[in-house]
């Protein structure tokens, strides 16, 4: 199939229709769950959504694993509401992630506000919301709840991890943690650790919700969100999720009200756009989970072999993707991947998509991902015989 | 799969993809670099069993070999090399692919290193039509083999059998074989002439006892 077929076909292709968020609680005093910081957290709840069918040999099932501020709805709609999942271009039947042959999972990671235990949940301790008390988590940590979760579908190997920036760093981390359990993996604009300016950009985000008064030491949850701080904390991420090209081409110099105000009002279209992102996610997003989860993505850190190695040989099948005009998650940061893959000999296909959304581009470049993805599961799925493990 | 079967009986087969095909063992391990649209790992994977990864720069060839379910990385042949450890692979093939690298002789060198047995296919330069366009004609060939104008070859390394042969003298490479290819099938004859295109194997020169123990000696008696 073409990659304009696909895209028809993609286009004809229906939603998955209503689906509806579970809840799995687990991890209950005194087996709780025990984090890479040193201190446990318990009971742990994750909100997770499936869609399509496991088979009976539970071979057909994917996870997939959502970005800083996803949550674990990515496709379909939940009733009453209009907006579709965060990937819905790409999970359902006939799509990327085909619905009609596999049966997928998306978990909300700890440490979010989702409905997976976070920083706003009641410490059962203390009978209050956690804030700062909450344990700093990782991304092993957030992974490793996910597989609680997998035990309890009762899946022992995933056909395949899938996600982008923040996801793929989940994707990695699967195959570091429970290599015998990932068949394939397919990060997508991500790496492997976080560069000295990714690691700025989320210092100055961090700043930004902390030098805002109602932030209160994190404890604001009887107040209200620390709006302004989060608000713009939220819109330097979307400055660095768009490329040049796609400002210019989405904004230009373009005015809201035809003149300049000759005052600090909003002007330009794109500080319109960034303002309503900004209070937007206020209303989505808690700030505390903000601090925790791009602190966890700085942490991250599996350069030098940490995630295969020769001495630690496995079988998981790769993907990498990365996008010409992402330049938070340049493509170098995936050629870094491979170059570990290679390292330890892992059969693996890398591509560079000529996209030019910047790292936006995971969520709204659909016909080049659905292409590579569609056929790379197939081949993990049907296989033929040969070409099952590494090199 | 809705992939075509290419098959090498077809009469469509490439030669050149015939004859490599042969020189692979099966079941080894294969890096094909810049490995085009995959239609050589494809034949090698289904028939050989072949564990093949191939490196490719094109776009439109890395979503082919993808679509065929091969293992591709999307970079330059430079790039494909490094990091890769010694032996990594059974054979490296440069198919086509070595004249359009400008570090050819480092691209060798490595692969030499990353696999046992490296197989090598190139346009001839000194063909008879290259040498007839030169002297008599005073511009630059075009051949079956080399079918491009001088402003818009992808090739930027024009060598000729001889060339190669002179290569391997120097580099004290092994020829293991060498095949050479016209229009309707194999050349036997003056190769250096006759031949459109080459394909050789070649391997390091296997170090004999005397010179391995001559370095653990240290010279020192």
């Amino acid at each position: 199939m073409s990659i304009s077929e696909a895209r028809n076909q993609t286009a004809e292709d229906g939603c998955i229709g209503v689906v509806e968020t579970q809840y799995y609680t687990f991890a209950h005093p005194p087996d709780e769950l025990k984090l890479e910081c040193g201190k446990t957290l318990g009971p742990v709840t994750l909100a997770y959504e499936t869609y399509g069918r496991l088979n009976a040999e539970k071979s057909n099932a994917i996870l997939i694993v959502h970005a800083l501020s996803g949550d674990a709805h990515a496709a379909g709609v939940h009733r009453g509401e209009d907006n579709p999942g965060w990937w819905d271009d790409m999970i359902g039947p006939g799509k990327a992630f085909d619905t009609d042959r596999y049966f997928v999972i998306c978990s909300n990671v700890i440490g979010g506000c989702k409905g997976s235990t976070g920083p706003a949940s009641i410490n059962p301790g203390t009978g209050r919301p956690y804030a700062l008390d909450f344990p700093m988590i990782t991304v092993g940590d957030m992974v490793n709840a996910q597989r609680h979760l997998i035990d309890h579908l009762g899946i022992q190997k995933l056909l395949s991890v899938a996600g982008g920036s923040m996801g793929g760093m989940q994707v990695l981390q699967w195959v570091a943690s429970y290599p015998e359990r990932v068949k394939s993996a397919i990060p997508i604009a991500t790496a492997l650790k976080h560069s000295p300016q990714q690691i700025a950009f989320n210092e100055v985000v961090r700043q930004s919700i902390m030098a805002d008064p109602d932030w209160r030491q994190g404890n604001y949850y009887e107040y209200g969100q620390p709006a302004k701080g989060l608000s713009v904390a939220r819109m330097i991420g979307h400055i660095t999720f768009m490329s040049d090209q796609s400002m210019e081409e989405k904004f230009s110099r373009k005015l809201k009200n035809g003149d300049y105000s000759v005052k600090f009002g909003a002007d330009f279209e794109v500080e319109g756009y960034l303002r309503y992102r900004g209070e937007s996610f206020v209303k989505r997003f808690d700030a505390n989970s903000y601090l925790y989860i791009t602190k966890a993505v700085d942490y991250f850190d599996l350069s030098d072999g940490k995630m295969v190695s020769r001495d630690r040989p496995i079988d998981t099948r790769f993907l990498v993707i990365s996008f010409k005009s992402d330049w938070l998650y340049p493509t170098h940061q995936s050629q870094e991947i491979v170059r570990q893959l290679k390292a330890g000999l892992i059969e693996a296909t890398s591509c560079e998509v000529a996209a030019t959304y910047g790292h936006d581009a995971f969520l709204v470049e659909i016909d080049e991902q659905t292409h590579l993805i569609r056929h790379f599961l197939e081949k993990t799925y049907y296989g033929n015989g040969t070409l099952e493990s590494g090199i | 799969m809705e992939t075509a079967h290419w098959n090498l009986e077809s009469k469509d087969a490439r030669q050149d993809h015939r004859i490599i095909f042969d020189l692979v063992e099966p079941g080894s391990k294969v890096l094909d670099l810049g490995c085009g649209y995959g239609d050589l790992m494809y034949i090698l994977t289904r028939e050989k069993n072949v564990r093949a990864q191939g490196v490719e720069v094109d776009d439109a060839a890395v979503y082919e070999c993808v679509k065929k379910g091969l293992s591709v990385f999307h970079s330059d042949i430079e790039t494909g090399l490094t990091e890769y450890p010694d032996r990594s692979f059974d054979y490296v093939i440069l198919n086509q692919s070595m004249q359009e690298v400008r570090k050819a002789d480092f691209v060798i060198e490595e692969s030499l290193r990353v696999a046992g047995k490296v197989i090598v296919g190139f346009p001839n330069f000194a063909y008879i039509q290259s040498r007839v366009m030169l002297f008599f004609r005073g511009r630059s060939p075009i051949t079956l083999s080399l079918p491009y104008r001088w402003y818009d070859t992808p090739n930027v390394r024009f060598l000729s059998i001889s060339d190669f042969q002179d290569f391997c003298r120097e580099k004290r490479l092994r020829v293991l074989e060498a095949r050479f290819l016209d229009d309707r099938g194999e050349v036997r004859r003056l190769p250096n002439l006759m031949a459109l295109n080459a394909i050789f194997m070649v391997a390091r020169q296997r170090e004999t006892p005397a010179a391995a123990g001559a370095g653990d000696s240290g010279g020192t008696s």
